[in-house]
């Protein structure tokens, strides 16, 4: 799946693209708790959260993440964005809830990948 | 690679966002000089929980990493208030975090087990009233 995928199936507007909107991500993880995020070090591709703070995506970045959705319509600020260009990570906005975004995206095919005991 | 490199950052004490900032560079570097990514994802967890945490609790510091063919270490040093008891704040899940941190992501009790989980080596020397050093190496071939 490509970030711009992502976009389509979240209805999410695009703050930031990255990369680039064609860059493939195959799992994801949804949490407002980024030391629950940092505590899983496997390679997630894609962080939402209902969190925004610039810590979001240097958490995104120390995990080598490459698209951070923020969820039910919250808006990244100018700072925000400015960082997430600079490290070349695309931020997306989707009026979904945390939810139904996620559960959006597994219908689709991604994947999680962060699970402690399974 | 046969020098050691050293690098010497301050964390703020005062600015909460601009923690993470000394790890990004030091992940720049390491991406640079073409170490493997799990090693530069290991020390950059590892760096930026210790700067979250020395912003949250330590009123910021210094941290010295240093670079060599063997490995990376990493020492951060605060004036702060020191652990009290280094068993327990070692533990998932316990915190001393006021809600404001809460609020931004963190404080969950989670930053000392991840500094631990993703250094291969680590040590906390802590003094109530002094401050806290903690060290911690990630090596390049394990």
């Amino acid at each position: 799946m490509t970030v711009q995928e992502i976009q389509e199936i979240l209805k999410a507007t695009v703050y930031c693209e990255g990369t680039s909107l064609q860059t493939e991500a195959h799992t994801a993880c949804g949490s407002d708790l980024m030391s629950d995020v940092l505590a899983y070090v496997k390679d997630q591709s894609v962080l939402l959260t209902g969190l925004v703070n610039p810590q979001v995506v240097r958490t995104a970045e120390m995990m080598d993440m490459v698209c951070v959705v923020f969820v039910r319509g919250k808006q990244p600020d100018k700072a925000i964005v400015e960082m997430a260009q600079e490290l070349g990570i695309a931020v997306l906005s989707t009026p979904y809830g945390m939810f139904s975004a996620c559960g959006r995206l597994h219908d689709r095919g991604m994947k999680g990948g962060g699970e402690a005991y399974v | 690679m046969s020098d050691t490199i050293q690098l010497n950052f301050t964390v703020p004490g005062d600015d909460f966002t601009r923690a993470g900032e000394a790890s990004s560079e030091v992940k720049g570097i390491l991406k640079k000089l073409g170490l493997s990514p799990m090693v530069v994802r290991k020390v950059a967890i590892a760096m930026y929980e210790g700067e979250i945490n020395m912003a949250i609790h330590g009123g910021g510091g210094e941290i010295t990493v240093e670079i060599s063919d063997q490995w990376v270490q990493m020492v951060l040093a605060d004036q702060g208030p020191g652990i009290p008891n280094v068993e327990l704040a070692m533990q998932e899940g316990w915190s001393t975090a006021p809600d404001s941190v809460r609020n931004l992501g963190f404080g969950a009790g989670m930053g000392l087990p991840n500094m631990k989980k993703y250094s291969d080596e680590m040590s906390i020397d802590s003094q109530v009233g002094v401050g806290t050093t903690v060290t911690m190496r990630v090596y390049l071939n394990l």
